[in-house]
């Protein structure tokens, strides 16, 4: 089987989120990138799949050559070769659209996203490349198995699950459930350098979004404690003030 | 050139989050000087049809196509995309939800428009722009996007926008567009909803507690205060990791991001990833041993002190509240 897994570059989970250029630009100055949490999860599952069965799983990511170190982890981690396309990742349909005409050159049985980047947060690429490459997509995943050529998934709804059956190829954006992240080991460590990470030029693609600016949220006041001894207090304080019960 | 607003159902019954996007989609319908048009997959009924008109909705197309039961993003998007066309619409609006997630994609695709996901506020549409504010860094920011493409898709966030009633009528109009076999490959074999529970993304109250309960035999006490709240149950990473609670209820970076109007943390320290994953909420209580814990910094309501004392008590103060209400 082989599967493909996109994956991309985000600042860590303990960053303090600040800007530059008069709110413009992200600041990545003294920022450890890491790879996406959920592509984590997405590439241990395609590991699992693979691991036994024979077949291959590609990494694949839309980035300039500082996403190198994260795609490296990747193949540490046990992917089995890694392509980046060589842009800055613009937008959600600009990194669809070009792991699409990749996947289109090169037959997948399966390609996996995480359900959305820490970064902006889109959800969008796993249903973007579905469109793109006329498959079926299904958005946050907590279970993938596959038998043969169908796949069962589940699917989280608000306020429960829903199960499908998808026959194989298809795209889906994997959360917590799908499997266990994977920490490479030194011989994984140690192979990755050796393993193929190809560069590909983009292809031209016309933009549909721009970010203008950013802000943080807009900090909140001092904390009103209530003596511990006297939660009806409490009860009243957001019953009468704060208005929310 | 309408605005086109997806109007989400569960079992035949319109969801919280359909209010507040046909509320939105009348909003930014009024902001370009045009009409509203509201698209219903599924099996709804007439009286719940004609009710969106009441949230500004000027005509419902109903799409009831036995096929289209259940949800299947690819066939949904199709019908969707096929509507926008019919109706010439420029801008189509949905719900940030899990279905939402997977479709407004597609739909993007399929129009060769922009998408705006987890929109926090109306769109600016002042000179030639058309500008989204929404989430970003996993709650941590806001960016505002603008989208340049002719046509428009934007994802509204759950609890971010409020139900206004300012409509009359909307005439239902059946419509049957032809979706292809191939939009079907994706099979609901089985919907298990815990109908008892109160969803998290859409929840007005959250109770959430951290490792500070110690272990999943102490979640009666959150269970409890959440069901006497009307609240949905919720918990920090390391709950989750170890297994105490399902991930479904993880709040945070790599988890749900919540919008509730209040949210009541216990024995959460408050890490940066979790503050992440709550800073939309309208008013944070935290209760806590530890008055240095980070949680405090973000709080607008304290209790210092130990979950097990305070919260006990806090369950019978709000029961002898609802007993005066």
């Amino acid at each position: 089987m082989k599967i493909l897994v996109c994956i991309s570059n985000v600042p860590d989970t303990t960053t303090k989120i600040t800007f530059t250029d008069n709110n413009t630009q992200f600041n990545t100055s003294g920022v450890q990138f890491i790879l996406n949490p959920y592509d984590e999860i997405a590439l241990a599952r395609a590991i699992e799949l693979t691991e036994g069965n024979g077949g291959s799983v590609t990494v694949i990511n839309v980035g300039s050559t500082d996403t190198e170190p994260t795609i490296r982890k990747a193949l540490a981690i046990g992917a089995t070769d890694a392509i980046r396309i060589n842009a800055p990742a613009h937008d959600a349909w600009f990194v669809a659209y070009q792991v699409a005409q990749y996947a289109k050159q090169n037959a997948f049985d399966l390609i996996l996203t995480g359900r959305e980047s820490i970064d902006y947060n889109g959800a969008k690429v796993a249903g973007m490349l579905g469109e793109l490459l006329d498959l079926p997509s299904v958005s946050v995943i907590k279970k993938l198995d596959i038998n043969g050529s169908e796949a069962t998934v589940e699917r989280e709804i608000e306020g429960g699950k829903e199960v499908l059956t998808i026959p194989l190829p298809f795209v889906a954006g994997t959360a917590e459930g799908v499997a266990e992240p994977k920490i490479p080991n030194m011989r994984g460590i140690m192979s990755a350098r050796t393993k193929p990470l190809t560069v590909v030029e983009p292809a031209e693609v016309k933009t549909f979004s721009e970010v203008l600016s950013y802000e943080t949220p807009a900090p909140r006041g001092q904390v009103k404690l209530v003596d511990a001894g006297d939660p009806a207090k409490l009860v009243d304080l957001l019953h009468s003030e704060a208005k929310v019960i | 050139m309408p605005v086109l607003v997806y109007t989400e159902n569960a079992e035949g019954k319109f969801k919280k989050s359909t209010f507040e996007v046909v509320s939105y989609g009348r909003a930014v319908a009024d902001q370009l000087g045009t009409s509203l048009t509201a698209i219903s997959i599924g099996n709804v009924s007439a009286d719940e049809l004609a009710a969106l008109g009441k949230y500004g909705a000027e005509k419902v197309l109903n799409v009831s196509n036995s096929q289209l039961k259940n949800f299947v993003n690819q066939a949904y998007a199709s019908v969707i995309a096929a509507a926008a066309d019919k109706e010439g619409a420029d801008v189509v609006i949905l719900s940030n939800s899990f279905s939402g997630r997977g479709l407004a994609p597609r739909i993007g695709v399929k129009l060769e428009a922009g998408v705006a996901d987890g929109a926090v506020a109306l769109p600016e549409t002042a000179g030639n722009k058309f500008t989204v504010k929404k989430t970003a860094f996993s709650g941590k920011a806001f960016a505002t996007v603008e989208l340049t493409s002719a046509k428009k898709v934007i994802s509204l966030t759950p609890n971010t926008y409020k139900v206004e009633e300012k409509g009359g009528g909307a005439p239902v109009e059946d419509f049957a567009p032809a979706v292809k076999e191939s939009d079907f490959r994706a099979i609901v074999k089985e919907i298990v909803r815990a109908t008892d529970k109160v969803s998290l993304p859409d929840a007005d109250i959250v109770v959430s507690g951290g490792r500070g309960l110690k272990g999943p035999e102490n979640w009666g006490m959150v269970e409890e205060l959440a069901n006497l709240l009307g609240g949905a149950t919720a918990c920090s990473k390391p709950v989750s990791d170890a297994g105490w609670r399902p991930h479904s209820e993880h709040v945070g970076q790599t988890g749900i991001a919540v919008s509730p109007n209040l949210y009541i943390a216990i024995g959460i320290s408050g890490a940066i990833q979790h503050l992440a994953g709550i800073s939309r909420s309208k008013v944070i209580v935290a209760i806590n041993k530890d008055p240095e814990a980070p949680i405090f910094k973000v709080a607008d309501y304290g209790i210092v002190g130990d979950a097990f004392e305070v919260v006990p008590k806090l369950i019978e103060a709000v029961k002898t509240y609802k007993a005066s209400a």
